[in-house]
């Protein structure tokens, strides 16, 4: 008894608060718009009892979905987070990998102090993370300063508000979830693994690329998944660092629900940006899985 | 009159303190206990001995009420415990990883089951003072489980189960974490304390030395059965099966075909080798497959042809050297290898045989056991 | 006994730089007396004072703080059941589906989140408020300190409640007594967790809130939108300096407890 209110409590909390919405946001994807408070065709109507909801379900199409293919900007915008997101994820990787191999590789005393140093940032607000690079990136900003008083540029470069600015936001907030993964690998390997490779012949740049880089595979894979599927929703970045013309899907949520009040398009919005999700979640699933069984 | 040794196993007026009635375990498709029948009495301290996996560790969770039957009954005086939950059972249980409270000192620790019952304050002073006590624990009642060291852990462990004076203590592997040297003054420490406590206790063992040390019956398991149950030098002596044999010890099983000759059995064992003969008490048809187990401090080695019953010529393969004991390997000219025990009873002597030596073993019409599975 | 090579230490000051620069300058210029990023006008803390007398953002920060303590207690105890069940529990009708409630928000884009549950809140009609961002709030944040809490959960040592209830506790008094004390320091992490989740959270906030319930990431948000305002440089020196004292304190009492204990472990098994 006691153990069914301890299943029920939690477990009613999220049907209520997660699944219910969810499955709101897909009937909505599936109304008409409409000029009405809520602004949404049809509604549910109790009084007509069984007739109203064959009626209600009559009335549900795809018409939304059939909009998001037709008017080019919904379909850019995926495709442009996409890009951002592929495009982040590897420069996180390349920034990463080098900061978690380095505090695998550091002696043994210093790696909690590093292990706090990368998830210290973690704890500050996203926000203001992202909001330090405004005052470094805009065009009288701190980094043009820079290179024009050193005489690198002649010129301000145009950064901020620009593809540009997203990807460095996007790698500067998320280098933590790239370099735990990598370095919780890295830190695994046990080095008498490179001493044995050496040992049969390899130099010091081989064994890295025959013994340390496939066994951080996993650990690498982890990471890109970390930073990839958040990205790829991401609506502050893009917002303050980005430009008008940036186009990152979670954005046009925001805008299509808050500016345009269209719900129906922006619960189709939602419904696809999560379908596109899936794929990288279940693969990531799928490594965890892996990792997993391979370690018993 | 001869004091009483302690066997009520051997009265049939006696009353069993734990019976497993046709007690059977399954989990999914796996049956772990099958179809089990045991008597355990009062006072005796019990080893259930086997390889991991073979069921003795769910067996003793029954016993606790963390595992339920699956058929069968278990009876604790008489009584079904079945539906008793672990917490309402007079019985205790002393964990293989001690499952120590971390965050309470030993004091509390031993506390921990009094104050679940409800005992008064001094009462439970008294009484953890007691076992303190009887565990040489006082000085370390303050501390945290781990600011003590690992044997001193054990007795902590030991002194909790014994707190609430349960009825029946089970042990699970209790001196596994224990070095060799510390495990076997604890054993005769265990002993003594099941002494004053008058405690029956059922301990799990993997480790067949242990068992015979402390117990005062063995029941050997293999895939959720009981092989046999009897007293260590039964177990050693006259085990019933080559599972037991070979199990326990050390031991020589010669595979051969029974065949009766006057009060003796005469077993033919290999082309073109002498008959061996042996006294049992068991009937063989003519032409069963019989074994003969021996054990190797009972197969003399000698360079001469000895008289005696069972004599077989062969080389010496291998000599391992034990330090009170020396086992020698001899090979005989089928390809059995018979290894025979010697007591290494001079310090300064010069080993009598090596290797490849024409060495002869023997041993006598009884030395061994007649075994029919 | 390992040493830094001289490829790690160039690419750990680089990694370190790259993390900590934009803040450490973010820190610098709210002492700036110049409202401009790039002048440098000497030291001031007159943003500081501007911020203290700014009514709105005191009003955000405590809106804020409201809706982050309740969230991570609230969360804290549901994320434990939760966790507990996940654990403990193995077989119970859709069990699967539960965990898979558990772990979907993890991955869910917050705009997804944040409007799906707006729809639902103005599907039942409710008045969004401070309510409404708790309730939203606690369902993410309940997520994250079910992962912390089953992870220390999965560790435990199962034996330990085992010999609470062969001791004769009951299935409560073993959660209580021995169960909670021991996974306590991740109950803790995951009360954190959902606190600093809650105090950062800027979309699903947007979403869920109503006009009197501005958090202070919405101010934020809506001042920075236009640019660099020294103001929120201040309001961001604050709040890295609070996370900061507190991580450090943290990590260092942690590390002292730990060879603390190494210590007596040490001397415990000399004797």
């Amino acid at each position: 008894m006691r153990r069914a209110i301890l299943i029920a409590i939690p477990y009613v909390w999220l049907l209520v608060l997660f699944l219910i919405p969810f499955v709101i946001v897909i009937k909505i994807s599936l109304s008409d718009t409409a000029l009405a408070r809520p602004p949404y065709f049809p509604q549910w109507d109790w009084s007509l009892g069984w007739q109203g909801i064959k009626d209600f379900f009559r009335e549900l199409d795809f018409e939304n979905f059939v909009f998001l293919t037709t008017d080019s900007l919904y379909w850019k915008a995926y495709l442009s987070s996409v890009k951002i997101a592929v495009i982040s994820t590897l420069l996180t990787l390349l920034v990463g990998f080098p900061i978690a191999y380095g505090m695998a590789r550091a002696p043994e005393e210093w790696r909690p102090t590093l292990m706090m140093l990368v998830i210290l940032p973690f704890w500050t607000s996203f926000l203001i993370r992202v909001y330090s690079w405004m005052g470094i990136l805009s065009q009288g900003g701190l980094l043009n300063s820079l290179l024009l008083s050193l005489g690198i540029i002649s010129e301000p470069l145009i950064i901020l508000n620009t593809d540009i600015a997203v990807y460095i936001g996007i790698t500067y907030t998320y280098l933590p979830f790239m370099i735990l993964p990598v370095y919780a690998a890295l830190e695994k390997l046990d080095g008498s693994l490179l001493e044995a490779a050496e040992d049969l012949g390899c130099s010091r740049t081989s064994a890295f690329w025959l013994v340390t880089l496939p066994l951080s595979k996993q650990g690498v894979i982890a990471g890109c998944f970390l930073v990839f599927i958040p990205a790829m929703g991401e609506f502050v970045i893009p917002s303050l660092l980005g430009g008008s013309q940036t186009l990152m899907i979670g954005k046009v949520l925001y805008e299509e629900f808050f500016s345009n009040r269209d719900w129906p398009v922006a619960s189709a919005v939602a419904v696809v940006l999560l379908l596109i999700l899936v794929i990288p979640i279940v693969l990531f699933q799928r490594n965890e899985q892996k990792q997993r069984e391979a370690e018993g | 009159m001869p004091q009483k040794v302690f066997a009520p196993w051997d009265d049939p007026a006696e009353k069993p303190l734990i019976q497993f009635r046709n007690v059977t375990k399954r989990f999914g498709d796996f049956t772990a206990i099958d179809n089990i029948n045991l008597d355990i009495y009062t006072r005796e301290f019990f080893a259930l001995l086997g390889p991991s996996g073979c069921g003795k560790t769910t067996l003793m969770r029954m016993l606790a009420g963390f595992e339920t039957p699956t058929e069968g009954t278990i009876l604790l005086s008489g009584q079904d415990i079945g539906p008793v939950p672990p917490n309402q059972r007079a019985v205790n249980m002393m964990f293989q990883s001690y499952a120590l409270f971390p965050h309470l000192s030993v004091w509390e620790n031993i506390a921990f089951g009094l104050k679940r019952e409800g005992k008064d304050k001094a009462t439970i002073e008294t009484r953890v003072h007691e076992m303190l006590k009887l565990t040489r624990l006082e000085k370390f009642a303050r501390r945290k489980p781990h600011q003590i060291s690992g044997g001193q852990r054990q007795r902590v462990a030991l002194a909790r189960s014994l707190a609430k004076a349960p009825k029946l203590l089970l042990l699970d592997e209790p001196l596994g974490a224990l070095d060799k040297k510390l495990r076997e003054e604890t054993q005769f420490e265990l002993m003594d304390i099941q002494e004053k406590t008058g405690t029956t206790f059922v301990i799990v063992t993997h480790d067949q030395e242990e068992a015979m040390t402390v117990a005062s019956r063995v029941a050997v398991m293999d895939e959720g059965e009981l092989m046999q149950v009897a007293t260590p030098d039964r177990i050693y002596e006259a085990p019933n099966s080559v599972y037991v044999a070979d199990f326990i010890g050390d031991v020589n099983i010669i595979e051969g075909r029974a065949h009766q000759a006057g009060d003796k059995l005469q077993i033919d064992w290999a082309e073109g080798q002498p008959a061996l003969f042996a006294q049992t008490d068991k009937n063989f048809d003519m032409g069963q497959t019989c074994y003969i187990a021996i054990r190797p401090e009972k197969v003399a080695i000698s360079a001469e042809r000895p008289q005696g019953a069972n004599v077989l010529q062969g080389k010496v393969l291998d000599i391992a050297y034990l330090g009170n004991l020396s086992t020698y390997h001899v090979q005989l000219p089928t390809g059995h290898v018979v290894k025979a025990q010697q007591a290494n009873t001079r310090r300064i002597s010069r080993r009598e045989f090596t290797w490849e030596d024409d060495v002869w073993v023997s041993w006598s019409e009884t030395a061994g056991v007649v075994l029919d599975k | 006994m390992r040493r830094f090579s001289a490829f790690n230490v160039v690419s750990l000051t680089l990694g370190f730089a790259f993390l900590y620069l934009p803040m450490i300058i973010l820190v610098i210029y709210s002492f700036n007396a110049s409202k401009l990023v790039t002048v440098w006008a000497g030291f001031s803390t007159k943003w500081y004072g501007e911020l203290m007398r700014n009514e709105a953002f005191l009003d955000a920060a405590l809106v804020t703080l409201k809706v982050a303590v309740m969230t991570s207690t609230l969360a804290t105890v549901l994320g434990t059941c939760a966790a507990y069940v996940l654990v403990r529990i193995h077989r119970f009708p859709g069990r699967t589906l539960f965990s898979g409630m558990i772990y979907a928000p993890l991955v869910m884009p917050d705009v997804i989140l944040g409007l799906s549950l707006l729809l639902l809140f103005i599907g039942v009609n409710i008045d969004r408020g401070i309510l409404t961002i708790v309730l939203a709030h606690t369902t993410f944040a309940m997520c994250y300190v079910s992962v912390v809490v089953s992870s220390r959960l999965v560790a435990f040592d199962q034996s330990l409640e085992e010999a609470a209830l062969d001791l004769g506790a009951t299935p409560f008094q073993t959660f209580r007594l021995v169960t909670l004390p021991i996974i306590a320091p991740a109950v803790i992490s995951g009360w954190l967790l959902a606190f600093t989740l809650s105090l950062d959270d800027l979309v699903i906030a947007s979403f869920t809130a109503g006009p009197s319930s501005t958090t202070l990431p919405m101010k934020i948000f809506s001042a920075v939108r236009l640019g660099v305002s020294p103001e929120i440089n201040a309001l961001s020196t604050i709040m890295i300096g609070i996370v900061t004292v507190g991580v450090i304190t943290a990590s260092l009492m942690s590390k002292r407890a730990a060879v603390q204990r190494l210590k007596e472990e040490q001397t415990a098994e000399r004797s």
